[in-house]
């Protein structure tokens, strides 16, 4: 079963990277660096529904005290820490072609570095808790705080940035007037993407479950 | 209500009690303070024309790295021969800790700031002090000793929890360092309105009551045995 998966996975990732490169136009005024864009935006989609995944996951936690909702958020955190990585390595990757500079304290840029940090946070108090109970009780009160906390960062970044600077972009929004074969070529992106996810969280759910069984002594089921 | 007052304040005055006997928190925190001071005098060449525009950041910066240099002591007492177990055997509610250690956090920072500020105002002829400031400070330092003392109570229990408490803490404190500078900073040079000092006041507000109704509870559920 997770193998068919696995390689429904690996089949859209395909058609994806050929979408990206052969199939897609080349954007007029950005040229190829354009289509780092299907990569970056799918990744921080990933990223948000990631770290809502970990939200819900805490609270569950925190309710029932099963195990698998805290499976779910930290296996969610892990993957959400690894595509906010890859936005945030994307993303000056492009602008410094197409803006000019590698950063701007733009109010997107900067909420998602500030939500990289809690996230990273997030696993560190885990792999440093004493007891595995603890680990989960403090990550889960972590993951709920950085939701909750998201908006003021947004907010205050967001006033501060308007005080401060205003971005001027040197080539039009990107959003604007997308080409029917690039807005394809994006939502097939997002559903490989999405897929992946899926997979990946699927597999690191599992793994976590046999590390409770190890810990616990039972007997593994070689099969599962 | 009586019963639910009392504790804090006995908890509170515990600790303010050790730290007039010990000064362990106050005197490294103060000191520390001021070191970031006279660095940042040398690495930003501090003079009577910038000082306005420099003020705020320098002083937040060194009331939030002493605040954490405080915040990581604040339980290091409590681990001592395991009194920590013992206050949470206490017939007190988990709240009722929580905000005896948030208080008496909040005055020994509240301490260390007005001890910095008029040898900040000494070093570099500052003399935009306000009530409008003042008033700016203490509700930037209610968030941070709300936020702290929740981080400081997990930090305590974690490996290496002298780096995991600023971790924990300065991206959750993110916003209210925003506010408190745009604030101060308004209040210092007088450029900005009324309204523009009242947003930001305001964010700091918004900041301070989610987290004095969010921190207890977490506190509650961290300290569970």
């Amino acid at each position: 079963m997770r193998f068919l998966f696995l390689l429904v996975v690996f089949i859209l990732l395909s058609i994806n990277v050929f979408l990206i490169f052969m199939w897609a136009p080349t954007e007029v005024h950005m040229g190829h660096v354009q289509r780092i864009f299907y990569i970056h935006v799918p990744s921080a989609w990933i990223a948000f529904l990631a770290f809502g995944i970990v939200f819900f996951g805490s609270i569950q936690y925190l309710r029932t005290r099963e195990q698998k909702w805290d499976n779910l958020a930290s296996a969610s955190a892990e993957l959400g820490v690894v595509f906010t990585t890859l936005v945030l390595i994307t993303g000056p990757i492009w602008a410094k072609p197409v803006w000019g500079i590698w950063w701007t304290w733009d109010v997107r840029l900067t909420t998602t570095l500030v939500l990289w940090l809690i996230y990273v946070s997030y696993l560190m108090v885990r792999s440093y808790s004493g007891n595995h109970y603890q680990g989960s009780r403090y990550s889960a009160i972590l993951g709920i705080i950085g939701v909750i906390n998201l908006p003021l960062v947004y907010f205050a970044v967001n006033w501060w940035n308007s005080q401060h600077q205003r971005l001027v972009l040197g080539v039009g929004s990107t959003e604007s007037g997308l080409h029917p074969d690039m807005k394809t070529t994006l939502y097939f992106s997002l559903l490989a993407f999405s897929s992946l996810f899926v997979y990946l969280l699927w597999f690191r759910v599992s793994l976590k479950r046999t590390e409770d069984m190890v810990r616990q002594n039972v007997p593994l089921d070689m099969d599962n | 209500m009586r019963e639910f007052i009392r504790p804090i304040f006995v908890i509170a005055w515990k600790d303010i009690m050790l730290e007039l006997r010990t000064k362990d928190i106050m005197v490294s925190a103060l000191i520390f303070a001021l070191m970031v001071i006279v660095i940042f005098n040398f690495a930003l060449n501090i003079t009577p024309a910038t000082v306005e525009y420099l003020a705020p950041g320098i002083l937040w910066l060194a009331f939030a790295f002493a605040g954490v240099l405080a915040m990581g002591r604040a339980f290091i007492a409590e681990g001592d021969k395991g009194s920590l177990d013992g206050l949470l055997l206490c017939p007190v509610s988990r709240d009722a800790i929580f905000f005896g250690k948030m208080i008496s956090m909040f005055i020994f920072m509240v301490v260390i700031e007005s001890l910095v500020l008029p040898i900040f105002v000494v070093l570099f002829n500052f003399d935009s002090i306000s009530f409008n400031l003042i008033g700016i400070i203490f509700l930037g330092t209610l968030g941070f000793a709300t936020v702290g003392t929740l981080f400081s109570a997990i930090a305590f229990n974690l490996r290496s929890r002298e780096i995991m408490l600023p971790l924990l803490f300065f991206p959750v404190v993110t916003p209210i360092i925003i506010g408190v500078v745009e604030a101060s900073s308004g209040v210092i040079t007088d450029t900005v309105n009324i309204i523009g000092i009242g947003r930001w006041v305001g964010l700091i507000v918004v900041f301070d009551a989610i987290f004095l109704v969010v921190c207890p509870w977490a506190f509650g559920v961290a300290m569970e045995e």
